[in-house]
């Protein structure tokens, strides 16, 4: 067995930061090409399914986020949708005329408007959400599981609660009607809801959004995939298998912890500054507990922990609700002569149907990390599997 | 004389109404393979979690290589240099059994959230050091044909190898074993022997809790027997072995005046 060892090298993966297999490239430049024609393809079935990808990318950032938390180090966290909130939050007030309105003395600062540059006000909404990741993380340090879920969950609500009741004596976030006439995203002179012409083309706001959302998503996604395969990452799984292990290894276990829930933070905090202008508006009632547990259902039906699979499944439920309205309706009018189930009934029955499901038969999700564990050899999976170690050590 | 490695007194440790330790005390040498033995709920495995800062002492005082610590967070006292395992295996049990002994280098290196993102230079070159370090730690330990699989998946007696290699990983001056032989049959009993002597012979010092006697007895520089959380024998086994004391702590009163023989528990 000892020959085993040493008689296969190939068995041990190219050094982070070697060279990316062609294969893999080839995959990343036909997946970039696609992103790119996406909105086009589909924008020809109406503008609709383009605002439905905006959505996508918006959560496909929040899954990612919170799988940090979850999928990482191990903290069931329900109210994490609270980040998205005070993201949006923060974007909406800073960048509408809300408090203007309501304070004088803001107003005779600032004449002309809050119109603050997006690109100060996604930063200040990140550390804002990292620093409520923090506020929530403090408490709930000895707390793990079920316990940890509901803490987290109350915190949730509180949030919405808040930004739900701060509209008198001193109307901060004009309660439950929410905040109107946020400023869409504007870069240098160009302004994203009022396009014009671009390179001799005349694209839509739409999709215009659309890239800019993908392109913040792209780069959580790189985030992610460069903080699970580091020392930190590392300390995060081994909090989550293990924190009594974790420890006695000399992982400083509160600071991880903190960092898993800030840095957790920080993607719905860019996020909601995202959503919040791409829509204009933000109510309490988008950052519903509802909306925190969709999240969750992302992560865990594509893959806890696994970048590509949060990613699936993030795509996956996003778009389920878009597809429904459009086909539910015309497919039973056309099979039955009437509308049996509307639309939304039909998405919470998919979605509690798809939970058993995947309890039942893929209780890792759609896509989960490879058994063998071979994460991070680009097609040696079988490499691992001891037939071809075998085969090796026989050949030489 | 030669250098102190761990010097520990006056260490008590209550539980309610139990006391689980009472002024224990205990001197180990540089390059010893030092016994802590006793029957079941002795408290021994209470010494090792106080010792490595799981569980607050309520008094004593603690000493590593001439550092005064006072054991609470155990994260400290790993980087101070005492590395432990576990009586019941705690291995990480979704990560590769490298990942395993590369989490075993977090107290050894630095990069931060920043670092990883940004992939600096730093980083890198850290990265690639932990995985070179965490590849020779595997191989020498003899399980190197395992490093890309699942730790949970590795028969039971390189589980304990694996867990060993782990704490290697954090360069301990003192290696703290609760029980390693725990289950193993003979053969991988005589392999650890084996690892526990070159181990030593690395110049890293070990601690070790066991209860087959046999193996302290071959093995052991040193041994202190506890008893309801009291020392109640310090020496070389032999010594030990001699000691009525010990006998009647293990066996009762009635075999204490018989011939001193410890049979294997």
């Amino acid at each position: 067995m000892g020959a085993t060892a040493t008689a296969e090298p190939s068995n041990h993966p190219a050094p982070p930061g070697g060279r990316t297999p062609p294969r893999v490239l080839g995959a990343m430049i036909a997946l970039g090409a696609a992103l790119i024609v996406l909105p086009w393809a589909i924008g020809a079935f109406g503008d609709a399914w383009v605002r439905a990808l905006c959505f996508v990318t918006l959560y496909v950032m929040l899954a990612l986020g919170l799988n940090i938390v979850v999928g990482f180090a191990g903290l069931l966290d329900l109210g994490y949708i609270a980040f998205y909130a005070v993201g949006a939050y923060t974007y909406a007030l800073l960048a509408s005329p809300h408090l203007t309105e309501h304070f004088p003395a803001l107003a005779h600062a600032f004449p002309a408007g809050l119109h603050v540059s997006i690109w100060v006000t996604l930063p200040i909404g990140a550390s804002l959400a990292a620093a409520f990741g923090i506020l929530l993380g403090t408490p709930v340090l000895k707390l793990r599981g079920d316990y940890l879920a509901i803490v987290t969950l109350g915190f949730g609500e509180i949030i919405r609660i808040f930004l739900n009741n701060l509209n008198a004596p001193l109307n901060f976030t004009n309660g439950p009607s929410g905040i109107t006439l946020i400023d869409p995203v504007r870069i240098g002179s160009f302004n994203l809801a009022h396009p014009g012409t671009v390179l001799g083309m005349h694209p839509s706001s739409l999709v215009l959004y659309y890239y800019l959302l993908v392109a913040v998503a792209l780069l959580a996604i790189l985030v992610c995939v460069r903080l699970q395969d580091s020392r930190l990452g590392r300390a995060w799984m081994a909090l989550r298998e293990d924190e009594v292990a974790a420890r006695a290894m000399g992982v400083n276990v509160r600071n991880v912890k903190l960092l898993a829930f800030s840095l957790g933070a920080t993607f719905g905090g860019v996020a909601g500054g995202l959503f919040a202008a791409f829509q204009g508006f933000v109510s309490p009632e988008s950052f519903s507990l509802n909306e925190s547990i969709i999240v969750l259902s992302m992560i865990v039906l594509g893959g806890l922990g696994h970048v590509p699979g949060v990613v699936l499944g993030a795509v996956m439920l996003a778009l389920l609700p878009e597809a429904l309205r459009h086909t539910a309706v015309p497919l039973q009018d056309a099979l039955f002569g009437r509308v049996l189930i509307d639309a939304e009934v039909l998405r919470m029955l998919l979605y509690g149907l798809a939970t058993v499901g995947i309890m039942l038969y893929r209780p890792r999700g759609l896509w989960p990390a490879p058994e063998h564990g071979m994460r991070r050899a680009f097609g040696r999976v079988a490499a691992a599997n001891g037939e071809a170690a075998k085969a090796v050590s026989g050949h030489g | 004389m030669a250098e102190c490695v761990l010097l520990a007194h006056g260490i008590n440790k209550r539980f309610g109404g139990l006391q689980a330790l009472s002024d224990v005390e205990i001197r180990i040498e540089r390059g010893q393979i030092y016994g802590l033995i006793g029957p079941n709920g002795a408290g021994k495995t209470t010494f090792f979690n106080v010792l490595t800062g799981l569980t607050a002492p309520d008094a004593g005082t603690f000493e590593l290589c001439g550092v005064r610590y006072w054991p609470t967070e155990a994260h400290r006292v790993a980087q101070l240099g005492i590395a432990r395992t576990f009586q019941n295996i705690r291995l990480f049990p979704d990560m590769t059994a490298l990942e395993n002994v590369m989490v075993g280098r977090h107290t050894r290196t630095r990069a931060n959230a920043l670092d990883a993102v940004l992939r600096t230079r730093r980083a890198r070159t850290e990265e690639a050091e932990i995985r070179q370090r965490a590849l020779e730690i595997i191989e020498d330990i003899g399980i190197g044909r395992y490093a890309y699989y699942l730790a949970r998946t590795l028969p039971y007696g390189d589980q304990r190898r694996l867990e060993i290699a782990r704490a290697l990983a954090t360069e301990p001056r003192l290696l703290a074993l609760d029980e390693p032989a725990a289950g193993m049959n003979a053969t991988e009993k005589a392999a650890l022997l084996e690892l526990m002597a070159r181990i030593r012979s690395r110049g890293v010092t070990i601690l070790l809790i066991e209860h087959d006697v046999k193996l302290v007895m071959g093995l052991c520089d040193r041994v202190t027997v506890l008893d309801y959380g009291k020392v109640i024998a310090v020496g070389s086994p032999a010594q030990v072995q001699c000691d009525p004391g010990v006998i009647e702590a293990y066996l009762g009163r009635a075999h204490a005046a018989a011939p001193p023989r410890l049979s294997p528990t």
